[in-house]
């Protein structure tokens, strides 16, 4: 039996109207010019409703189908790393290890072994994966090679997995479930990519970081951060157990870290010389380019709420 | 040695996608997973040949991969027969389950002895897989590409050659490991080839145009 507590429901039906309005706004705008060429668009409203799709779907049927499925993501995310960081080729095996901490990982999360899920990667595979290239022997390159390794699995593995463990905290809100947490997250941070392109299309014009992201503007950052902080207000003691101004908090969290993610994976992409991290999602590029800002967003709000909830 | 084929349209072509669609598939795109580029420079039907490097076993399951389950039994690896038909258990699966065509490196034969098995595949409009570097060498570099290829379709004038570039292979699986390691791998499909005049204008095209698809990896660092 499929049970939805209520608020998480309505969220979830607000989003799908979203995607419907967005949907129907693109068929418009593909009937108002048909010379132009929307196919781009018109796979990253597609890939939405993938995205959107199997996340409801996986959260609905059960919270261990949920985090199943953000292990999956990790998974993914992991691999798209390691294939556009430049890798040895004897540190396969180690490479190998490192993926198998990921069943790990989630499966501390599933029983709420919480003292372990802290600490299982920034100490147990950040002392293994060095520990594990010795045995190879292959000391060319190992500080870089062993830098890289761990980076890797921090960025996709433990801090993603933050949002796995979302689900199985105590209830402190029942109307919204643990899900609404998930939800509250993951939509706040997607919107904020989103609030942050649209105001910095229509104001933007002093760069923040022209080095690194030449389409980043102040006044993006700042009309994200209004409109974020706003809206987490609204919507945060509906989904989560945070007041108002707590959620307003949330928000101003959210949106700055948001943004830090994104120009970090940015300035991962730049160093390689590449444009997207790879192919997975079509009319997004790959996992990474999507959970840029949810990597970094992730841990630092659940340790926020975490304080002051728990 | 038994080299009876299974009828490659019946009980061979319902094997065969049966184990692609639950093994090879699944194994390519989410074990593995491709960056693909070019995609519409796949020749969608024969007879032609496709002109891969060759870095791992692998190499095989993705190109023929791209390709509808459908589609499969059209899709023919050149493949040496030295290695694959050395067991009775390895050649039945190579020749019914992959369909490859065997092909003698060892033996001294004539050319046209040589080619006769995959100029009966153009001829019945098969798309074949040759990787004319002859053998997978080193990881991800490209070794010496041989001639052959050129013999094939110089006799021929309905064949072209499409060039097709993976990178990330030979990390995955390279040669003489059993470990598979999960990774992304460029699959960048490139244009076809004009009809080369010389046996070395095809050598220094097809090395010149792989040079040229790299620049579309991003699992290479530039």
């Amino acid at each position: 039996m499929i049970t939805i507590p209520q608020n998480s429901l309505i969220a979830m039906l607000v989003i799908l109207c979203l995607l419907v309005i967005g949907s129907i706004s693109r068929l418009f705008i593909e009937k108002k010019n048909p010379e132009k060429d929307y196919t781009e668009l018109r796979q990253r409203i597609q890939s939405w409703w993938w995205m959107i799709g199997i996340l409801f779907a996986c959260m609905s049927i059960g919270e261990t189908y949920a985090i199943i499925l953000f292990g999956f993501i990790s998974f993914l995310a992991l691999k798209e790393f390691f294939s556009i960081v430049p890798t040895r080729q004897s540190d396969r095996r180690v490479i190998f290890w490192a993926y198998l901490s990921i069943p790990l990982q989630y499966y501390f999360v599933s029983i709420e072994w919480y003292g372990m899920f802290i600490i299982f990667i920034p100490i147990y595979i950040f002392l293994f994966l060095p520990m594990r290239m010795v045995l190879i022997g292959e000391t060319k390159g190992f500080i870089h090679a062993a830098g890289i390794m761990h980076w890797a699995v921090m960025l996709t593995v433990f801090c993603l997995s933050h949002i796995a463990y979302l689900l199985v905290l105590p209830e402190k809100n029942p109307e919204a479930g643990s899900m609404g947490l998930v939800i509250f997250l993951i939509f706040m941070t997607q919107f904020n990519d989103v609030s942050q392109y649209i105001w910095g299309k229509a104001l933007g014009k002093h760069k923040i970081i022209p080095k690194v992201s030449p389409n980043k503007t102040w006044e993006g950052f700042l009309g994200g951060m209004l409109t974020i902080t706003l809206i987490a207000a609204l919507i945060g003691p509906f989904l989560t157990p945070l007041s108002i101004s707590l959620s307003l908090l949330a928000g101003l969290l959210i949106n700055i870290s948001g943004f830090i993610g994104d120009v970090v994976i940015s300035s991962i992409k730049r160093d390689l010389e590449i444009k997207d991290s790879g192919d997975l999602i079509p009319g997004h590029g790959g996992i990474l380019d999507r959970f840029d800002s949810l990597i970094f967003t992730a841990p630092l709000f659940f340790h926020y709420l975490h304080y002051i909830a728990y | 040695m038994d080299r009876t084929y299974l009828n490659r349209k019946g009980i061979g072509k319902i094997l065969q996608i049966i184990f692609f669609a639950l093994v090879v598939k699944p194994l390519v795109f989410i074990i593995l997973g491709l960056n693909i580029r070019g995609k519409n420079n796949l020749p969608g039907k024969g007879p032609a040949v496709i002109a891969a490097n060759h870095n791992s076993h692998l190499d095989t399951m993705v190109l023929m991969s791209l390709y509808p389950l459908k589609k499969l039994y059209k899709i023919r690896p050149v493949a040496a027969a030295d290695y694959f038909l050395s067991s009775p258990m390895r050649a039945w699966f190579a020749l019914n389950i992959i369909g490859i065509i065997p092909l003698e490196r060892k033996r001294r034969v004539a050319k046209k002895e040589l080619f006769s098995g995959c100029h009966d595949a153009l001829n019945n409009d098969d798309i074949l897989i040759i990787f004319p570097e002859g053998s997978r060498g080193q990881p991800e570099q490209i070794s010496a590409i041989k001639k052959g290829l050129f013999h094939i379709v110089n006799e021929r004038t309905d064949t072209q050659i499409t060039p097709i570039l993976m990178h990330g292979l030979g990390r995955a699986l390279p040669r003489g490991e059993a470990l598979l390691v999960p990774f992304n791998c460029d699959v960048v499909i490139g244009n076809l080839l004009t009809k080369p005049e010389t046996a070395d204008d095809f050598v220094s095209q097809l090395e010149s145009t792989y040079q040229e698809l790299k620049k579309y990896c991003i699992t290479i660092k530039h």
